[in-house]
């Protein structure tokens, strides 16, 4: 995934498999010599963080629907089964359902770091678009294993995410019932989600490798915003970048296990712990708390179809943030202006993801209007024309001199992650 | 900076206590908070907590309510109420269990095994409604998780780090003695009950338990175990709940400590070496 | 690349034990956690409990027929033999067997018309077919395995006998399995 390959076998069985397939030189370019910034800090080890995740969501995965039943009948049942006499049944279960959350936690911080740091923009735009390509799919992977206990909320929510689709005019009450294979959420639904939640997965790793062969063709962007220029710039993937990378994910690890094992059910619903019922509605719906932003949004807009569009539209503006976004300054460092509105919006998806898990009724209501038009304010005013009225501060020769102290200046970001030895100038 | 930092911060905290302000709304009481010997990192059941509790379930509850995924086997088990073999292959055959076809092609029934799983109390759930004022009981198995009470916040970020996570069995403990008189001005059915800690207040399942009716084991001392109280049965009807929803909850929180501890060496070891191999770099402490 | 100064390694055998102790930490971490998913395999609680002991009437079972029936999900075959398969089963030359054993070691005491084995071939789990082979007791369908009225392997590629499960008479008319 990297040009240059240096990569030569020393041992004669080496060097005939890899005159027949180079893949320990593809791997050596990519994770061993290849150049990355020396002055990543410690949110540029998300990525591998995700990595690890998907890895581990395919993993336990994999292991649970070896003893779980995809039928209506059963499917509640197959999982307390697992809970309670599957050998570290509880364990698995607990790993995967908790896995999801982290996978999206560290997503938001992936995602997050891009917009601060303009790593969506140019050479990275398809790199960044390869990415909202894979959140997607994570959404719609998450939504259905969510469905696959067969509880309550799995039973309700899929109610109300394969509704959505009924609003498209004309054909959509016909999407809706081939969505469910029947007249309404029931066993066949059930069956195809499984299948679904099975082989998304694998197209996720799919386009994760796209995502990274796109990103070794101008390397990774950096704090400073600025593209490598010489050797002084950059440092050998390993060891450098690996032993950070490991030291990070271990750190991510102890609060992914304070989740799985202490609080397991901390982020789920009590009421998926109640078999499905077709006749009775929870009193509360709400999607999983990675969902919450834009369940806020399709329920600030009053009417059917135009809350679902803004719904999807919250998620399909990102693909266009590339041009979106004017400033010919890349990180978020060297921009002051820019600064206190991409806090403001970080805030906004909070508040938008806490407005989700309320009653759709008075000042709530209210409240996540004024956040949604601030939501797409933020893409499509804030973004364009900041760029063009923003005086950024003066930016380093190169990404050495931004390390060495050399010009450059202090950012809320950079501070925030004052314990990383890296960004210390 | 500093300033824009600051405004945000403040930002942020009007914009969320001012959606606090407005989130409380319903009238339904808060369980108070009960001390269980299995809430926190260290919590483990109390045996002789969930043998009373196994009691009251079975000579009250079980005459309505299911325990589906309950395998009388699992009474045994580690981490459990610690009753022996014998008691659960005794226990169990006590119960009658249908098997079959039969080479004649019967049904039959037989006395229940340790293996089977607990027998319900009526054949299918229509039943269960039909004999009880068209309500079903619902079944017992994860009731513990399956019930809670909204936390709100700032609360629930706190539960992230005090690992308050008993909600349910908070719940069942206040809500079993929770029965009152309806306050003036509420109408209650004919064949339902009020309970202030109930959603709606109207419940439809009639006051359970009474003191003394069911009868603790005797310690040494010649007096029953633990008060022979309404409050009390609930309290240890709601910890055997919860160990029911939760078997492995001990070996859980134990397999937690021993992972957060290699974790944090783990961790501290790779700091140390994450720093050796960056001491070269210039500019890097 | 960016400096860095390799002699800043003043003290080898320090940063060494790190790195060895650092993978070290990473080898054991990894090991712990694969266990799980291996663990997982294995029959699981509901599977392993669900093995009681399965009581069977043997009063209906004719002089010659062979009757199957379950335990723990394995085939077991119950065979009320005639004399003449007895005779046969009791005068082979068990020396000339490949898996020597004696047909009074495969019957209870004073039972000796009831054989009770599992019914599943010892070469790749088939069922045989009864009353079929030269000796007249089994013969496998998928490799030609050939047992004799004891159960006991004597031609094709099976290597030993039709194994007995563990049973005990409860009555003159009833067993009981497992």
């Amino acid at each position: 995934m990297s040009g240059h390959s240096t990569y030569v076998p020393k041992s004669a069985v080496g060097k005939w498999f890899e005159s027949r397939l180079p893949i320990m030189g593809l791997i050596h370019s990519s994770f061993v010599v290849f150049p990355n910034p020396r002055n990543l800090n410690y949110f540029w080890t998300f990525g591998g963080i995700l990595a690890f995740m998907l890895v581990s969501q395919i993993v336990t995965g994999v292991v649970l629907a070896m003893h779980y039943t995809a039928h209506a009948d059963m499917a509640f049942n197959s999982v307390e089964l697992i809970m309670r006499d599957v050998n570290y049944g509880w364990m698995l279960r607990y790993l995967h359902a908790n896995g999801a959350s982290m996978f999206f936690i560290a997503v938001y911080v992936h995602i997050f770091r891009g917009l601060y740091y303009g790593s969506y923009k140019a050479p990275r735009e398809v790199l960044w678009i390869l990415g909202v390509i894979i959140f997607l799919l994570m959404m719609a992977t998450a939504f259905m294993g969510y469905v696959l206990p067969w509880g309550q909320m799995s039973f309700w929510g899929a109610t109300v995410i394969t509704n959505l689709f009924s609003a498209i005019p004309g054909v959509g009450e016909v999407i809706v019932s081939y969505l469910w294979g029947g007249y309404s959420v029931s066993n066949p639904t059930l069956n195809r989600f499984f299948s679904l939640h099975y082989l998304l997965p694998f197209m996720i790793a799919g386009v994760v490798v796209l995502h990274i062969w796109a990103l070794h063709v101008p390397g990774s962007n950096n704090p400073s915003g600025i593209e490598k220029k010489t050797d002084k710039d950059v440092l050998p993937f390993h060891p450098y970048f690996t032993v950070k990378d490991a030291f990070a994910l271990s750190c991510f690890l102890m609060v992914y296990v304070w989740f799985a094992f202490y609080i397991p059910n901390f982020l789920g619903h009590a009421d998926n712990y109640i078999e499905a019922n077709p006749a009775v509605t929870p009193a509360h719906i709400v999607p999983e708390w990675y969902f919450l932003p834009f369940y806020a949004i399709l329920r600030a807009i009053p009417d059917k179809l135009l809350g679902v569009l803004a719904m999807f539209g919250s998620i399909a503006i990102m693909v266009v943030v590339p041009w979106l976004d004017t400033s010919k300054v890349r990180s978020g460092n060297y921009r002051p202006v820019f600064q206190v509105f991409f806090w403001l919006f970080a805030i906004n998806a909070v508040i938008l993801g806490w407005l989700g898990s309320k009653p759709p009724e008075g000042m709530y209501v209210i409240a996540s209007r004024i956040c949604t038009v601030y939501y797409f304010a933020y893409y499509i005013l804030v973004l364009p024309l900041l760029g063009l009225f923003e005086t950024p501060k003066s930016l380093p020769a190169s990404i050495a001199d931004s390390v060495l102290g050399k010009g450059g200046s202090g950012s809320a970001m950079a501070s925030g992650a004052a314990a990383s030895p890296s960004t210390k100038g | 900076m500093k300033s824009i930092k600051t405004l945000i911060a403040i930002v942020a905290l009007a914009g969320l206590t001012s959606g606090a302000a407005f989130a409380q709304s319903h009238e339904r009481e808060i369980p108070p908070r009960v001390t269980w010997s299995f809430s926190g990192p260290f919590g483990t059941y109390d045996e002789t907590q969930l043998q009373r509790g196994f009691k009251v379930f079975h000579e009250v509850c079980s005459n309505c309510h299911s325990l589906n995924k309950i395998a009388f086997r699992t009474l045994a088990e580690k981490g459990g109420p610690g009753f022996t073999k014998e008691q659960v292959t005794a226990l169990a055959a006590t119960y009658k269990v249908k098997d079959g076809p039969n080479d004649a092609g019967d049904m039959f029934e037989r006395p229940a095994r340790p293996a089977d799983f607990w027998p319900a109390p009526f054949p299918n759930k229509q039943a269960a409604a039909a004999a009880n004022g068209g309500a079903a009981p619902p079944d017992f198995s994860v009731i513990a998780k399956a019930r809670t009470y909204e936390r709100g916040f700032p609360w629930f970020v706190f539960d992230i780090f005090t690992q308050y996570q008993e909600q349910g069995v908070d719940y069942i403990a206040s809500l079993l003695p929770g029965y009152e008189e309806p306050p003036a001005g509420v109408t209650v059915p004919d064949g339902k009950y009020y309970n202030k800690y109930f959603p709606g207040n109207v419940i439809s399942m009639p006051p359970p338990l009474q003191d003394g009716a069911v009868t603790y084991l005797k310690g040494p001392d010649g007096k029953p175990q633990a008060p022979e109280t309404v409050q009390q049965y609930a309290k240890d009807v709601a910890a055997f709940l919860m160990w029911a929803a939760e078997p492995h909850m001990e070996q859980r929180k134990e397999i937690a400590f021993r992972v957060l501890v290699f974790l944090l060496v783990f961790a501290g070891l790779l700091y140390f070496t994450k720093k050796k191999i960056w001491a070269n770099v210039e500019g890097h402490a | 690349m960016a400096t860095t100064h390799a002699s800043a390694s003043a003290e080898p055998t320090r940063r060494d034990f790190l790195f060895l102790a650092t993978g070290a930490a990473g080898a054991v971490g990894l090991a712990a956690t694969i266990w799980p998913f291996i663990s997982q395999m294995a029959p699981d609680a509901a599977t392993i409990a669900a093995g009681a002991p399965v009581d069977f009437d043997l009063a209906p079972v004719a002089e010659g027929q062979i009757v199957k029936l379950f335990w723990r999900g394995k085939l077991i075959f119950v065979r009320h033999r005639t004399a003449a398969e007895i005779k046969a089963a009791q005068e082979t030359d068990v020396t000339s067997l490949r898996d020597p054993e004696a047909d009074s070691a495969r019957v209870k005491p004073g039972k000796d018309q009831w054989l009770v084995v599992y019914g599943n071939c010892t070469h790749l789990g088939c069922v045989p077919l009864g009353n079929e082979g030269a000796f007249h007791g089994w013969q496998c369908p998928c490799h030609g395995s050939v047992f004799d009225t004891s159960g006991r392997i004597r031609q094709g590629p099976a290597p030993i006998n039709l194994p007995v499960p563990p049973y005990a008479f409860t009555s003159d008319k009833a067993i009981r399995i497992g």
